[in-house]
């Protein structure tokens, strides 16, 4: 096949119909010894959506051995969730991404349940470092890493923010794809960005009432979204039909602002904001579900470990900057898809693609490159359509949680400042925010913004949370020539 | 075919392939520990494991995602 063709990898039919490799299929050419956990290949890629699926079919195709780990039970990532056996959610372009992770379970070792705590380097070498849900070590020895880790929702804070029946917007996208469980019966959708619609629209599909969706930005409403203007008509007129036909108001320029509730979420505020969202008028809703995101995080924290360099994305994430062959200023790691700024299922399996390709050496065609560049445009088009505006620190109370792992609020973080705390990572040890469980990931955009900051890349050397004996045993290997 | 957990000894259906989470959530379970200082009740939040919201007992074990475990015919998850 040629390297421009649509499909990355032929159907198969010696895999399950689910399009999950099955976890006990061993490559022996790449397990170091049939009873260890140690593997050694040309090209590990860690994370299994359609980046790292596309990175990992394209090299395996082309000869290298290739080990893809992924914390969750099936390929997919967030995009290409789905729950297992033939039942199907309607999720646009999954039967062809099954058919690429049906290939590469024929030609490559897929670890899934495996969550990657920290990579390695010894010489030319790199080690990622794994840990199973049982606690059991893996180790993944590779020349080259491509680190196609996705993303996860940027949230704000606002009081309530963390009363049961609140979720992220792509956590309430993950019940349903991934498990079938609608959110909740009355729901609000909030936030900003054209991530908004499909999860009220498949909220409202499968039978959920949805009260609205409160898109903090806009003004152009529905009929001259960005993703009209950028030729993507069919799609955003499919959810705008959907939106019409389930009677979902999409409201413009207004956002909750407040949850209200005892032991769960029972109303939510609504406001009208201005430009800068500042309030101008306040209602209540009762709902019993709200979904909200206001864009997303990459994740990036393994690659920073390993040394590469970041660039501030156009929505004021850091990223990593990769060159056109998507490779970082890491010796041998490459990155592919959210991780080097936030773009859509497509680009992240484009830029998988082309680092395949690069890894094994071969050229990247001029129209991979050009569709790479136009749909990066197109990315970057929308994080200017859809910014967080500085409006949102005056929804905030005294007592508004803004970690909730360490219940930090926003009195703690405000007299931190006031203390004298210059940047977010002075906040940070004088306040506590981001010293949890999460490391940061839920509050660190919100805590920038508090002390006047751009986000900067996170520290995070062990990117997962490990057994003691996990960490002896590796300084131990760390120790011993 | 649909099987059960329980939460204190409560039965809760679960689909197969569905986290602890979800069959949580879809049986009108949506908190299941409080925080250390405040108290507050805490379910799913992030959904997709990065928030930490949502740990959970389950047969005795250290605390896991709810999000993330699969849930297994006969687990007892615990609250207390």
């Amino acid at each position: 096949m040629s390297p421009t063709d649509d499909r990355v990898g032929a159907p198969n039919d010696r895999v399950p119909a689910d399009g999950v490799p099955d976890d006990r299929v061993r490559d022996d050419r790449v397990r170091d010894d049939r009873s260890s956990d140690h593997y050694t290949c040309d090209l590990a890629v860690v994370g299994g959506g359609p980046a790292g699926v596309a990175g990992a079919l394209t090299a395996a195709l082309r000869g290298l051995s290739v080990v893809l780990v992924d914390s969750g039970a099936r390929l997919g990532g967030q995009y290409f969730r789905h729950p297992p056996g033939a039942a199907r959610a309607s999720t646009p372009g999954l039967d062809r991404f099954l058919r690429q992770a049906r290939a590469l379970g024929e030609r490559a070792e897929v670890l899934l349940g495996h969550q990657v705590w920290t990579v390695t380097r010894d010489g030319d070498r790199l080690t990622v470092h794994c840990q199973t849900p049982d606690g059991r070590a893996v180790a993944i020895r590779c020349r080259d890493l491509l680190i196609a880790t996705g993303a996860h929702d940027r949230p704000l804070p606002f009081p309530g923010w963390d009363l049961p029946g609140v979720l992220t917007a792509g956590g309430a996208q993950a019940l349903l794809k991934g498990n079938g469980v609608v959110a909740g019966g009355r729901v609000v959708v909030a936030g900003t960005g054209p991530f908004l619609l499909p999860v009220a629209t498949g909220l409202a599909g499968a039978g959920a009432e949805v009260l609205g969706v409160f898109e903090a930005n806009g003004g152009l409403g529905l009929a001259r979204h960005p993703v009209l203007a950028a030729g993507k008509a069919g799609e955003a007129a499919g959810y705008g039909l959907a939106m019409a036909r389930h009677r979902v108001p999409y409201r413009t320029h207004q956002a909750v602002i407040a949850a209200h509730g005892e032991r769960g979420l029972e109303s939510v505020t609504v406001a009208r904001l201005d430009a800068d969202w500042n309030v101008l008028a306040t209602r209540e809703l009762a709902c019993d579900t709200l979904a909200v995101g206001y864009g997303f995080v990459p994740q990036i924290e393994l690659g920073v470990e390993l040394g590469c360099e970041t660039r501030q994305d156009a929505d004021g994430m850091p990223v990593l900057a990769v060159d056109g062959h998507q490779r970082t200023t890491a010796h041998g790691v490459w990155a592919a898809g959210e991780p080097v700024g936030v773009g859509g299922r497509y680009l992240a399996e484009l830029e998988g693609r082309i680092a395949g390709l690069a890894v094994a050496g071969e050229p990247v065609p001029g129209v991979l490159a050009r569709r790479r560049r136009r749909m990066r445009a197109f990315g970057e088009a929308l994080h200017h359509a859809y910014p967080v505006k500085p409006g949102w620190q005056g929804w905030l109370r005294d007592d508004t949680l803004v970690c909730r792992c360490e219940e930090v609020p926003v009195a703690r973080v405000r007299a931190a400042l006031e203390l004298g705390a210059t940047d977010a990572r002075s906040v940070k040890l004088l306040a506590r925010p981001g010293m949890g469980w999460c490391q940061g990931r839920v509050c660190g955009y919100a805590v920038a913004c508090l002390a006047g900051e751009s986000p900067r890349p996170p520290r995070r050397p062990i990117a997962q949370p490990i057994s003691l004996g996990a960490l002896a045993d590796l300084e131990l290997k760390l120790d011993t020539p | 075919m649909t099987f059960q957990i329980t939460i204190d000894g409560r039965a809760v259906p679960v689909e197969p392939g569905q986290t602890i989470g979800a069959a949580l959530h879809a049986a009108g379970v949506r908190a299941w520990r409080t925080t250390r200082f405040g108290g507050r009740p805490r379910g799913l939040f992030c959904g997709i494991g990065v928030c930490f919201d949502c740990l959970i007992t389950v047969n005795g074990r250290p605390p896991e995602r709810a999000c993330l475990l699969e849930a297994r015919p006969g687990d007892e998850v615990t609250t207390a």
